[in-house]
Order: C-alpha cells, then structure tokens, then sequence
C-alpha cells in the first residue's frame, strides 16, 4: 500500500510552488515512495516522553540592540530583480482573471 | 614532489613571511595551473583572476610593511559556491541563480578578505549542497584527481578536487551531512566540520540551517587548524553562531602524541556494508593507533541505526523552507511562461526549470514531511532521534576521549553509478551523518588506499566544542600514517595533466 | 457586486446568539526591524529600508530585536498573560509576492503571552471581560501595489512589491471567543480595539494609529441559533481600518449571517473583506491549501527565555492602567459619567489629558476638542490625528481668551488658520489680524457711532431698558469685525447711553 500516491505529489508540489510533469509525477511517487517506507522507522525509534532536539547546541536569549544600521541602497535592493518599476518588485498578476 | 604547488599552506606562509615569494607569484602559479587543470576535473565554476591578483597584491603590501593578519596571509584560498562572494556569481551550483551577483560577502569570506588571502575563485557543488557526489550540479559533476572517471565526492567536489589535484593550496567549504568529510576521504585530502555555531553561516546559502557548518579543505591536519582559526568565531549576524572561542586549533595540533589517548570504536559504524578493503586499513590504523600508547574501546551508538532516516527527514524538511526564497521575484532566475501567467505560475514554471531532480525530490519529501498530519510521525520523530544520538554520544564520550570510524563505506565510486538509486547514495553518509545531527566536530584524515587503489578516510569526532582535541588526535594519526608511509597520501597521487 | 440581504439587526440578535472573536494586530514602534536592523520608520521610498534579511537575500540570517521582545512582553502583562519562560519561534510557510522568505518567522504553539483577560467597558456603562488566548511575536510583509483593475487585485495587469516594511515586528493579540456580548457585540468588538490602542499608546510601545496600520483588527464572527450547544461557522473580515469600521463590519456580518441562517442557507468559512466605503463585506479568496502552514521551529532562531528578573523589571515600568487612568482623569476633572464618556468614546482622552496637563481647564479642553475640532475632523472627513493641531495650539488658544485677546469667535477663526497650516495661535492671529480690540477709545467711538444710527434703541436704553443694547453691540461688533470683547462692549454702550 503506497504511502505517497501519484494525487499526494501533486498536491505537494503545488505547495512547494513547483510544476510537474504527468511524468514526473509518477516517477516521484515511486521515488518518495521507498524514500518514504524506508525514513518511516524513525517512528519506532521514540516514545511521546522522548524530548525534541531542534537546537543541536543549547543556546537562549540571542538578541541585537535596536540600533539603527545601514540599509542597501534602492539599486542595490533592485540590483538582482528580473524585473521592476517605479523603484519596486514588478510580478505578474497575483490572481487570474475572472 | 618539490614543487611549490605542492606545499602546505603553512609552509607556503612562512616562505611569504620570509620573502621566499610573493603572494602574486603564488596567486598566479594557483590561477594558472587551474585554469589548465580544470578543463580535468571541473573543480572550479569561476576563476577570479583580476580580482584575486588584485587581492595577492593587496596582501603582498601589507606583508612588505611588516603586517600580517593571519598565519596565511598572502597563500590564496578557493571557496564553495554556497558562500556568497561581492565578485564573483555565487550559484550554489543551481541555474536558478546562474547570473546571481550577491549585495553583500558571507561572513567567512571578509574574514578571508581580512586575513589578506586572495580568492582564486569558487568551486563546484552538487546543487544547493545536496547529493555526495557533485553529480548533481547543474554545471557537470567534478572529477576525481586520482581516477577521472570518479566522482570526488559531494556534496564539495570542487574543493576536494581543488585541493586535492593541486589547483589550489587550500580552500573552505561545507558540511551538512559529510559534504567536507566524504570528498576528502575519496580523495585522499583532510576536511573538517567544526562544532556547530563555531563558524558563522551567514552568507552560507542555507541548505538545513540546524545542520550546516562551514569547513576547511585542505591537505595536511595543520593547515586545517590554521584555516578554521580564521574562520571560526562568533558573529552577531548569526544567531546560532558560539558565543566564545574554542581556542586555538593550530595550538592543539601541536600535540600530536597519543599515548593515553583513548579512542572509542562506534560499533555500529565498523561492520557490514563497509567495504572490505576500507575495514581492513581502518583496523589497521587501530594497531597504529595501539601500538603508539593509545587506548582502544568499543562504544555501543544503537541509535545511529536510525540516523540516516532521521537526516533525511530534517534535511528536505528545512531545506524545502530555506528554498521557498527562490521565486523569481527580488533576484535569480525568472521563467514566463507562454499567455498572461499568474505570478504562482511564474514562480512554480521559474522552480521547474532551475531545480535539479535531487533539489525537487528533496523539496517535495520535505514538504511531505512538514504538512498536516504527518509532522508528528515524520519530522517530529526524527527531531526527537536527534536527542537519542546525542544521549549516545554523551556515553560514548564518558568512555572515549574521541571516537572513530571509517569516513565512507566505500572508496571513489563511478559516475552514474548510483544515481538511479537516491537510498544508495543516501549511504555515502552513514557515518558523517550522526556529527551533524549531534552538532559536534568531525574530521576525515586519509587513511590508506583500499578498492581500487583508492583513498579511504579515517573519521575522528570528538565532543561539542572540544574541536581541539579532535585537532590534536588527527594531527596525532597523521603522523603515525606519514611515519609509515614516508609521505603524505596526496603525495602518492597521480601528477594531473600528466599523460 | 450586488450587496446581500441583511436581516434587522434587533430580530437578528433576538433569534441568534452571537459569537465574536478578535485578532489585532499592533505594530512596534521599535526603532529597527525585527530581525535585522533597517529602520521601522514610514513614509520612505520605496525599498530603501532593506538589507539581506528582510529582503530575503540567499544566506541571510535573523537576529532577534531585544527591545521587540521587552515589548512584546509588556503587551502580554497590561493583558494580564502569563509569559512564557521558554518559547520559539516558528517558521509559517506559504507562498506570497510580498513574503521575501515565503514563510513569516513567527510563534506557533510557544507564544510569548497566553492566557490572560481584560476589561472593557461599552457605552452602557457595562464592563465585559474579554479573555485573551495568547498574543505573540511575528514580522510584517512588505507592501504589494496592483497596478491596472482599479488597484484592486482582481483584474489587475501586475503587481510591485515594496519591501520597506516586511520584517516590521508585530504583536498578534488574539482573544478567546467572546460570547454573551448580545446587541452590544458591535461596539464591544470596537471597544476592545480602542481599549489595546489605549494601552500601547500608553506604554509607548506603537504609534496605534489605526489609519497608519500601526494597529489592525480582524474581527471573527459566528452565530448560532439559541439553545444550540454547537458553535456556528465563522466568518474572518480584514481590511477593518478604524473603530468605526470594526463596529459597523461586526454588525453587518450579524445582519447578513442571520439573513443567510433564517433563509435555510448555511455560512461558508472564509475570509471576508470590510469596504467602508460602501460598509459591506465581500467575500474574499476561498482558503485551499493556504492553510496547510507546515509549522516547524525557527532553526535559525535560539529560544526566548525571559527571566522573572527581567519580566518583573517590565512589570515595574508598566504605566497605570486605561481602567484606573480613566477612574482618576474623572474625578480630578469633576466631569459627570456622560460629560466624561463623551470624550472617551470620541477617542480623545489622551489629547484632552494633554491639553490639561499644559494648563487650559478640563471643560475647555473638553469643548474644544469634542467639540469643534472633532467637527472639522468630521467635516473633511479625516481622523483627527489627520489634522495639523496639537493640545498644545488648544492650550495656548485658552490662554488667549483667558486673557482677554480672543473670544470664542475669535479662537474658532484662530483654530481654523492653525488645522489649515498657517502656523501656531500667535502665528494666525498676527497674519490674520485676530485679536480682540481692547483700546477703549475705539471701542468708544464705535458704541458713539452705533448710537447715533439708531436712535431709536438709544431712547429705550435711557428709559432703562438694557435688553435692548443687544442690536447695538450687534453693531458694535460688526464694525469691530467681531474683534472686541462683548461684554466690554456692552458696558460701554450702558455708560454712554446713560452719560
């Protein structure tokens, strides 16, 4: 019984802002699929008790003063930009037309 | 082996310091042997030569007016392409940033820039630092010195090649799960991870951010001590970065005696799947190891069974977030595709065809891994397999001073050959991964050649913040190796370009 | 878009019973951003407070604002919350032109406030208390422009994103669900609002200005049939940019809710957009997989662990509560609950409070500023924090009718110069020319004048009919151009009448 369907990779990767071939589609699934059924284990390898670790050195309380530092300049912000306007990010249009 | 191409890079400071040579002189002897040799092995995406002949002559004035920042002030250094550079295109080996010219210099590279070392240039990395071989770049894979038809490694191909084949003395790169440590075990060169936080990481392009750690590449245990001196410290740019010193590397490699030492052989990364030939130099470096006064003892590591599953959870998870930035919209590649396209589609046409197919099966496996409903049983439980290995290293480091392991399961494999199959090459990591999930130090020192006349690397990992000690044991191995060998390893390479 | 059918609001509240929920959201008045130091300031050209960081930049890192979290936690406790002693923060990942990282780093299930309460009194005198589920940190988005359709997304040609504002630290207050508010669920919701405005105006921590977006309300409606145990689905209304509008937008969507409900219909939950304009609510963009956030712990982030030390330090610094503060105004001003409620709910307090403190009397600053000021306000059809007058122009305007140089029809002429931008008081009544004549011998030759033409009025003076010198301080006055004091006027046309 698969874990990751042909439906589950498009629906990823719609989330992830990438397009996909039918093709790929089904070559991904399969893919992930082993991936998938083979990282699983990890579930058997801790209890609810067992403490998260996303800090692999403990640290806390990092902070900056609130200080003004200096900025880039407009050009320099817009250096890379595929495209712009008015001194802005120019992007297609955010929804399709009705 | 005379050549000047060939010496240490503390030796090659010290000939500078003394007017033996100048910086220039290096800097083009490096510029120009790479730009012969890399047609070879394609360690290098750009060679910087204005600039870094603008640097040499910068750094030789400053070494004419008595001042000399660092230990290698004046010897030229290449660098990964994930470290952003003011001049030089900095593409992580990914077309979608192809043409990207960053605003600002990673943290570690102004240290460069500060320490007086002229950047020959950038090198070659499997895309976004993902993959073990440099396959996956998208601008042709590296080659390995010591058989072409080899990958060197990944996912720092080009430094290992780099150092490895002579094009450049030094250089820095980046390890994530073992992308410094593999490609210098298949090699046959030295690369080092150091703690976590001990290296700032702004300016890395970041692949797993609780991960990363920038790294010396280089061709002796001294000159990775002396590099990560002068990379390392803390930087208020980055948060996770240490607060304090760890002390002088290049200090602690001075001792390089290991008698009382004693070294604690993981168990579970010391048996099957490793080739025969990589066990057998491995046991023997043992001996060496025995014979010269150190202390031998098996650590039992149970939950390192689980280590590469719980890495290939946390790494797609972060990685699929720290790539969302690239999207056509303030900088990098922007594909339009035919008609009037939203701006989703742009960016999802854009991500289509600037990521590799490692980069998107990565992303997407990340994505899996962090949605609803599956976060607990995926990312939640490998965060948590996290704890569970550092709690075994805890205990085998109350039993060891360092522990050890073979770097890589197997030597130099060839190219394509395991590229049809991700788990496969997923291995490579075994035994680098666990250091990166922990967050402690970890070296590769060449250890001998094993299948197909090939180098083979010993690891030596060593508590969370004592990168010392683990400098004073590989300085310490390394000589019981040149002691036997009557040379460095590299030095048994085939002479590049020679044929 | 034609409007939807509305039930009356009474038979609306009679038949169902309400249920509301608010988020606000408060921008900090911190000098720098949240994660990186570029200016928090308003008004710039267009990316021109940006860096790496907030631009997203490949290698980019964020370091916590301190001062940001000194706030954050002192939002919490005038919430009366509990801070937390430990908390994270999480990376909210979705894709989004004006998102530079596509993910908000923000908190998750580790907000820095949970749990807590504040009171709220409403017009009727009665005093709800709204639970606060928990208010954490976050970072705002930059600023998108649709160009083409009107400016609105739909229909529009392209966008331009300025990213002068992302990373802009924000407050998130979101409330327990509110029930029992009944008829009075509109003004409590705004209320509420001006309550928070209130206590971060007070604490100096946001500029509040709603009009400014400095503070943003999203306002959660549901309703359900009475004696249903179930909770009826929600409706979410953004784009709700004054109290006014957040009243009228909680009172709409009960009106069309119940209109749906009582015609069999069921309520989609979805976002919904307040036009103030037309004061309807329109449906927005139907929520797919936007909400599939994929929530992780911030890796580049460390956790937040305030000490008791430092949070009672906060406490310490907290300024008197809205509750207390307004107890005390009332007695000091002697006003009556109706007089004292006038301003309050006018959203003036602060500026009469003000004006007091600079001298002029508590029911002068009242009138003025309730009064003509709040007129004007509402003729132009501006806030009047819109408006170029500050209490101290309505204290130096008292002064000057206390001492005689204006009168009231003088200072609201005076007002008018000083709100149009001609300057300060003094600064208008010299342009202008406005001041009350106190020179007796012109005000005499005047009253001389006004006399002579009308006879009449001068023989039922003399027969001791006072009442009737008020056409000749008419008179009086116009010839004055309005400029004497009309008592002194009306003495003097006594004195000569009688002479």
């Amino acid at each position: 019984m698969s874990e990751i369907t042909p439906e589950n990779v498009r629906h990823l990767a719609s989330l992830a802002r990438i397009l996909v071939t039918e093709e790929e589609v089904e070559k991904l699934a399969k893919e992930l699929d082993v991936i998938v059924e083979s990282v699983a284990q990890v579930k058997s390898a801790v209890s609810e008790d067992t403490v998260a670790t996303s800090h692999p050195i403990p640290m806390a309380n990092v902070y900056r003063e609130d200080e003004v530092k200096p900025s880039l300049s407009q050009s320099q912000a817009l250096s890379n930009a595929p495209d712009q306007a008015d001194g802005k990010f120019k992007v297609n249009a955010i929804l399709d037309e009705e | 082996m005379n050549e000047l191409y060939r010496k240490p890079a503390s030796e090659l400071a010290q000939m500078l310091r003394n007017g033996e040579v100048s910086s220039v002189e290096l800097t083009k002897l490096f510029l120009d042997r790479s730009e012969k040799l890399n047609p070879l092995t394609n360690s290098y995406l750009v060679i910087n030569r204005e600039s870094a002949l603008e640097q040499a002559a910068n750094a030789d004035q400053m070494i004419a007016a008595g001042n000399t920042p660092s230990a290698l002030t004046g010897v030229p250094i290449a660098v990964k392409d994930n470290l952003t550079t003011t001049d030089a295109i900095t593409t992580a080996g990914s077309k979608i940033l192809e043409n990207y010219l960053p605003q600002y210099d990673s943290t570690v590279v102004s240290k460069l820039r500060a320490a007086g070392m002229p950047i020959l240039g950038k090198t070659n990395l499997d895309e976004f630092a993902m993959g073990s071989s440099t396959e996956f770049s998208a601008f042709g894979p590296s080659k390995n010195p010591w058989d072409l038809e080899r990958i060197p490694g990944g996912s720092g191909g080009g430094s290992s090649s780099a150092v490895s084949g002579f094009l450049a003395p030094i250089a820095v790169g980046s390890d994530t799960g073992g992308s410094i440590r593999f490609p210098a075990a298949v090699t046959g060169s030295v690369g080092a991870k150091p703690t976590y936080g001990a290296v700032s990481r702004y300016g890395l392009i970041a692949l797993a951010s609780s991960l990363d750690q920038v790294g010396p590449v280089t061709n002796d245990v001294n000159d990775a001590a002396l590099l990560q001196d002068i990379i390392a410290g803390h930087d208020p740019m980055d948060s996770t970065s240490l607060p304090e010193s760890l002390g002088q590397m290049a200090e602690f490699a001075k001792n390089n005696d290991v008698k009382g030492l004693r070294v604690g052989v993981i168990k579970q990364l010391a048996s099957d799947g490793f080739h025969p030939g990589v066990k057998a130099r491995f046991d023997e470096s043992i001996q060496l190891l025995t014979d010269a006064g150190a202390q031998i003892v098996e650590v039992d590591c149970p939950s390192f069974e689980y280590a590469v599953s719980a890495y290939y959870l946390i790494l797609p998870a972060e990685a699929s977030s720290n790539l969302a930035r690239f999207d056509s919209v303030r900088f990098g590649k922007r594909v339009l595709p035919e008609g009037n396209p939203t701006i989703e589609r742009v960016m999802a046409a854009t991500r289509e065809a600037g990521f590799g197919p490692e980069v998107k099966r990565r992303i997407i496996l990340g994505t899996y891994a962090l949605s609803s409903g599956y976060y607990d049983a995926y990312y939640g439980s490998a965060q948590k397999v996290r704890t569970l290995i550092q709690q075994d290293f805890e205990k085998a480091f109350a039993a060891a001073d360092v522990l050890i392991s073979p770097t890589a399961p197997t030597t130099a494999f060839k190219f394509g050959e395991k590229l049809d199959d991700p788990l496969a090459m997923y291995l490579n990591d075994i035994a680098t991964i666990p250091a990166n999930l922990a967050g402690i130090p970890g070296i590769s020192v060449p250890n001998g050649l094993a299948e197909n006349d090939l180098p083979s690397g010993l690891q030596i990992l060593a508590p969370a913040m004592k990168d010392g000690l683990m400098y004073s044991a590989a300085a310490g191995i390394e000589k019981l190796h040149t002691d036997k060998w009557g040379k460095r390893m590299i030095d048994f390479a085939p002479e590049l370009g020679v044929n | 878009m034609a409007k939807a059918e509305l039930m009356d609001f009474d038979k609306a509240i009679e038949k169902f019973e309400v249920v509301i929920g608010l988020e606000v959201h408060v921008e900090l008045n911190t000098k720098t951003k949240m994660f990186c130091g570029c200016a928090n300031v308003f008004g710039n050209e267009p990316n021109t407070n940006v860096c790496p960081v907030c631009l997203g930049l490949p290698g980019a890192l964020p370091v916590v604002n301190g001062k940001a979290v000194e706030s954050s936690i002192a939002i919490g406790l005038a919430l009366n919350c509990s801070i937390a002693k430990d908390g994270r923060f999480a990376r909210k990942n979705y894709f989004y032109p004006d998102l530079s990282k596509n993910f908000q780093t923000s908190q998750y299930d580790e907000p820095i406030a949970y749990e807590g309460e504040l009171d709220v009194p409403v017009a009727s005198g009665k005093v709800f208390t709204v639970g606060i589920e928990r208010a954490h940190m976050e970072e705002d988005a930059g600023k998108l422009t649709h160009v083409g359709g009107a400016g609105r997304i739909q229909g529009a040609e392209y966008s331009l994103v300025d990213f002068n504002r992302a990373g802009v630290p924000l407050v998130e207050i979101v409330t327990k669900p509110i029930f029992g508010a009944e008829a009075e669920a509109p003004e409590l919701a705004s209320a509420y609002v001006r309550q928070i405005r209130e206590i971060v105006r007070a604490m100096d921590v946001s500029d509040a200005r709603m009009e400014r977006g400095n503070v943003r309300c999203d306002a959660n409606v549901s309703l359900r049939p009475r004696g249903q145990e179930k909770l009826g689905t929600r409706t979410e209304t953004k784009n709700v940019n004054s109290l006014r509008s957040v009243e009228n937008a909680v009172r709409y969507e009960i009106q069309r809710q119940a209109a749906i409900l009582e015609s069999g219909g069921t309520i989609t939950q979805e976002t919904r957009h307040w036009h103030e304009d037309k004061k309807y609510t329109s449906a927005g963009r139907p929520k797919s997989d936007a909400d599939d956030y994929r929530y992780f712990p911030e890796p580049d982030l460390v956790p937040v662990q305030p000490t008791d030390d430092e949070i009672e330090k906060i406490r310490a610094l907290l300024p008197e509560n809205p509750a207390s503060r307004r107890a005390r105004l009332q007695s000091d001003w002697g006003m009556s609950d109706n007089e004292f409620r006038d301003i309050v709910n006018s959203d003036l307090l602060d500026e009469v409070d003000a004006t007091v403190s600079l001298g002029a009397s508590p029911q002068a600053s009242k009138k003025w500023w309730t009064g003509e000021i709040a007129r004007i306000a509402n003729v132009e059809g501006k806030e009047f924090t819109e408006l170029a007058v500050t209490p101290s122009d309505v204290a130096e305007l008292e002064k000057m009718i206390e001492s005689g140089k204006l009168n009231d029809r003088l200072a609201r002429e005076a007002l008018a110069g000083v709100i149009a931008g001609e300057g300060s008081v003094s600064e208008v009544m010299n342009s202008r020319g406005l001041e009350v004549v106190s020179d007796d011998g012109a005000l005499t030759a005047a009253v001389d004048k006004a006399l002579a033409e009308q006879p009449d009025v001068l023989e039922k003076i003399k027969a001791g009919k006072e009442q009737a010198a008020g056409a000749i301080i008419g008179a009086v006055m116009k010839e004055m151009r309005g400029q004497a004091d009309a008592a002194r006027v009306r003495e003097l046309i006594l004195e000569r009448a009688k002479a």
